[in-house]
């Protein structure tokens, strides 16, 4: 068994855990903070995304040991009490979302996103940059508009009627 | 149309729990001393089990229960089942082999159940299961669709030549003669590629039973968790439905897949009461891979015979459809009655005839994913239409338009009354949206650059609202396809809709709500959808092949009826007239030429109070229910367009644009629907550029995972132009045509016709991976080279 501390959504949590215990298993199972998800176990899909020390990480290939003393968000984090944080609010204005097991992934990798890339970011940016996250039901459309609008929201804009440019780095 | 009635994108109740990480998973349960399941999978695709040794297993930290095949049949449990009976051409039933939730004897794909280990922990079961001796005499293994029958090996001794059945459909000697009689016959062989249908929860279970009172739980991941009970307590055996509850609560994604009734939550309800705690289980995704039913598989010879004027005479079709090894659920409905009903396609086709030889292959079963046979059908119909334009010379949007079936009802010779559509004005509005008098240009700009740029049509048909009870009855459904609705109207007047349709995706919270908001008068905040649960809702058939829109709302339209007749019965008492002068409009029950009303909610108070009438000539309360089964399947029908660009150097294939236009009938919520085209064109296109489930010679599952099974990405795919055209659908009250499968049926013709188009040759299949595509184009810039 193996001790580790973290700070997970602002609160200081210590356990003592079986050492091939992962991030993920350890938020789900022992935080029982079940917004993030396991899809795919090896990378790929992005369901399981949270910020890590304020950056997006893969919490299914992540080991829960490894990131001793830092500080994690979840989306259960996300929200400022019962005020949704402008990239949640974006995903359902622009209904970016279906089943919704893939959400929690999608909107913490789309505030990485913005973190990363500012918060003009035109169709093209989102989806190269959205190449680790996989989405089988909304074929994307939608969450391409929902994170610019998103981003512009961050900002401090409007979410309504926001269009993505398209192309418009190009 | 109010903010939040029938026609307003109105945005989903649903949304909050899933955007704020509160979704509620089977994954998400966790009963009280829950142990956890793994079940060791069989490593052969093909291999008698000589003996199983659990002993040192047994023996390992945190071990409970180790079961095989052995115990289950000692407790009498039986095996997994297909509700479907299909006969053969001659009349005899099709032959289906056991399928034990956990193998007996033999195993007969890679992945197959050998046996489950329940531990303590996950990790505890999984390190438990890798002591198990399991002594495999291996046996070669069939794989190829195409090879199947008469191979060697035999997947079961009730099949002797791996045939599950020879099945056909359609008049056989009038295609011969309008074969004969035609000025010019088109040829086609093609692969339908198998597809996994990945949503992105995987497949879990919880088994809990309560022993006092003898009651067993299952939260599953279904599409249909009544489907599940009744095949569970019915056909396996694990308890009567009284003693079983099934509840699907939230899932993610299903796409077909979790239609069907599976061995893990058939051994985790089971082994709950064995080792007397609650059991878990999720899939991995690999497990996924391994043990999901797959979709599509078919190889297929098929020709289309036209006379000199263009005019289609007559189609035949000759499918091999590959099953896997053992029949799943629904896998026997889908190469059959899902498919070849379908192959009139838009046209009006005097002719048609489709011979289907199903298969067993030593593979994971193949059941229903998005579309089911209707994908298949499409890609054979437009591949034919589109190739037949090509070869006489006619653009193909007018070659269609020539052949449009323009007066409805219309009778198939393959089974379907199409009750109404408009193909023509689909295609009109789809041509606009692409802007098709621009595509010489914008090829010519792409051959500039070195690109080849392509056009591809798709029109398609589906039939959905599955279906008439009588109809699928006649043949060889096990079950009815109606559904069921209750509304419960509480005393304030908020209500409460129990349907048998599951969400899993689709949105039914926000939909259906809108639906009795806009009926009943009342704000939608005060209606609540409540599904998914055996003890909540008495029955239902579940969400697939389009359904729910088309046949669970008609059932909630029924009661809702029934609501407003008991109210006026209510209303007359109280307002003192005659019932049949009580009106309901806009929330209000009114007496006809008077200013007498009474709103809805103190209608449903005075009915649960009860003081103004007496119980003999009228029963309190407020809460109806209805069973409402469908006169038709609904003809959702319309055409997409899809123009890509081709880098010969490279390969890669981009899709430039994309126009949708369809005819859904009546829409309740566009915002959704729309969204639903999206995903339905991304799984499409994954078929048509992306996706294929490969075993190599031995039967081995070489694509079983993300990293080596290629999902579209949002960078694969572009905007999508949708649109839509209307024509109600005639044989429900709503009008409803349904949305949930168009896109993944409609894209991948419209994908290979464009790269065909391209290319200048037909010489591609799917998926049109780089590779494929850059081998395709070498003949293509060698062939322009010469020119």
């Amino acid at each position: 068994m193996a001790t580790v501390s973290l700070t997970v959504n602002g609160k200081a949590v210590t356990a003592n855990i079986d050492p091939r215990t992962l991030l993920v298993q350890f938020l789900r199972e022992n935080l029982r903070l079940t917004g993030t998800h396991v899809g795919c176990d090896t990378s790929q899909c992005g369901a399981c995304l949270v910020h890590l020390d304020g950056k997006a990480v893969k919490s299914c290939t992540t080991l829960a040991v490894s990131v001793d003393g830092a500080s994690v968000t979840t989306i259960e984090g996300l929200a400022s009490g019962d005020t949704l944080h402008p990239m949640q609010e974006a995903f359902r204005e622009h209904h970016g979302l279906q089943c919704g097991f893939c959400t929690p992934g999608m909107i913490m990798s789309a505030v990485d996103m913005v973190n990363r890339r500012g918060h003009e970011l035109d169709e093209k940016t989102i989806r190269e940059d959205l190449d680790g996250n996989i989405c089988r039901c909304t074929g994307y459309h939608n969450i391409v508009k929902a994170i610019a609008a998103g981003a512009q929201a961050m900002a401090g804009g409007s979410l309504k009627d926001r269009e993505p440019p398209r192309h418009a780095a190009e | 149309m109010s903010a939040t009635g029938i026609g307003a994108a109105v945005r989903r109740k649903e949304d909050h729990r899933f955007i704020t990480g509160q979704g509620r998973y089977t994954d998400d349960v966790n009963r009280p001393g829950q142990a956890h399941a793994y079940f060791l999978r069989s490593p052969h695709a093909h291999a008698k089990i000589k003996s199983i040794d659990t002993k040192a297993a047994a023996g390992m930290p945190g071990v409970l229960g180790i079961f095989t095949g052995d115990d289950l049949a000692t407790d009498k449990i039986g095996g997994l089942i297909c509700g479907w009976m299909i006969h053969n051409k001659d009349g005899s039933p099709m032959r289906a082999g056991p399928h034990p939730a956990l193998a007996q004897g033999k195993v007969r794909y890679v992945g197959d159940h050998v046996a489950v280990v329940v531990a303590e922990t996950l990790a505890q079961a999984r390190d438990a299961a890798e002591a198990i001796a399991v002594d495999y005499q291996e046996l070669p293994a069939v794989v190829d669709t195409a090879k199947a029958i008469g191979a060697k090996t035999v997947v079961h001794d009730e099949a002797p030549d791996n045939s599950v059945f020879n099945w056909h459909l359609g008049d056989k000697d009038a295609t011969e003669n309008a074969f004969k009689a035609a000025k010019h016959v088109t040829k086609i062989d093609l692969v339908n590629n198998r597809l996994v249908p990945n949503a992105m929860e995987p497949r879990a279970a919880v088994g809990d039973y309560d022993a006092g009172d003898g009651i067993f739980t299952l939260y599953t991941t279904s599409q249909n968790p009544h489907v599940a009970r009744l095949v569970l307590s019915a056909f396996i055996g694990i308890a009567p439905e009284n003693k079983l509850r099934v509840i699907a609560p939230d899932v993610g994604g299903g796409f077909g897949s979790k239609i069907f009734i599976y061995a893990e939550e058939t051994v985790c309800v089971w082994a709950a009461k064995k080792v007397g705690r609650p059991v878990k289980w999720t899939a991995d995704r690999t497990e996924a891979f391994l043990s999901d039913a797959h979709g599509r598989d078919h190889v297929t010879h098929a020709e289309l015979a036209t006379d000199a004027e263009g005019k289609i005479l007559a189609m035949r079709v000759k499918t091999t459809a590959n099953l896997g090894a053992y029949l799943s659920t629904f896998s026997s409905s889908v190469p059959t009655y899902l498919y070849a009903p379908l192959l009139s396609g838009q046209y009006d086709i005097p002719a048609i005839y489709c011979e289907v030889d199903a298969v067993y292959t030593n593979t994971a079963p193949v059941d229903a994913y998005r579309g089911a046979g209707r994908p298949e059908a499409t890609f054979v119909v437009e591949r034919l239409v589109e190739i037949t334009a090509r070869q006489l010379g006619k653009d193909p949007a007018k070659f269609r338009m020539q052949n449009y079936i323009k007066k409805f009802p219309h009778q198939t010779p393959v089974i379907m009354m199409y009750d109404a559509g408009n193909y023509g004005a689909s295609m009109k509005k789809a041509l606009e949206i692409i802007d098709y008098k621009g595509i010489g240009k914008r090829k010519r700009d792409s051959a500039r650059a070195g690109k080849l740029r392509g056009i591809g049509f798709s029109s398609y048909i589906e039939a959905c609202g599955i279906a008439p009870s009588a109809a699928v009855g006649s043949l060889g459904a096990g079950v009815g396809l109606w559904e069921s609705a209750e509304v419960r109207v509480n005393p304030v007047g908020t209500v409460e809709v129990l349907t048998g349709s599951h969400s899993h995706g689709q949105g039914h919270e926000t939909t259906f709500a809108q639906l009795v908001s806009d009926r009943l008068g009342i704000p939608i905040d005060n209606v609540s959808i409540i599904h998914g649960d055996t003890d909540k809702v008495q029955m239902g058939m579940g969400t697939y092949g389009s359904r729910s829109g088309a046949v669970g709302m008609s059932a909630i339209f029924k009661a809702i009826d029934k609501v407003i007749a008991k109210g006026k019965k209510v209303a007359a008492h109280v307002l003192e007239a005659d019932e049949a002068d009580i009106d309901f409009a806009d929330g209000h029950f009114s007496v006809k030429g008077t200013d007498r009303k009474l709103d809805f909610g103190s209608c449903a108070l005075q009915a649960y109070v009860a003081h103004k009438f007496n119980g003999q000539e009228l029963e309190p309360g407020l809460k109806e229910g209805a069973f409402y089964d469908p006169t038709n399947f609904t003809f959702p029908a319309g055409v997409h367009i899809c123009e890509v660009e081709i880098d010969p150097e490279t390969g890669v294939t981009r899709i430039e644009r994309w126009a949708a236009v369809d005819d859904f009938g009546n829409v309740i919520n566009p915002m959704i629907v729309e969204g639903q085209v999206h995903g339905g064109i991304a799984q499409g296109v994954g078929q048509a550029l992306l996706e294929g489930a490969r075993y190599n010679a031995d039967g081995q599952l070489v694509t079983a995972s993300f990293m080596d099974y290629t999902m579209p990405r949002a960078d694969d795919l572009p905007s999508f132009d949708v649109g839509m055209t209307v024509t109600p659908c005639p044989s429900n009250p709503l009008g409803i045509k349904g949305c949930g499968e168009a896109g993944a049926i409609a894209s991948p013709p419209a994908v290979i016709n464009a790269i065909t188009d391209a290319l200048g040759h037909e010489d591609i299949a799917m998926p049109a991976t780089p590779q494929a595509v850059w081998r395709a184009a070498q003949k293509s810039v060698n062939r322009m080279a010469a020119e």
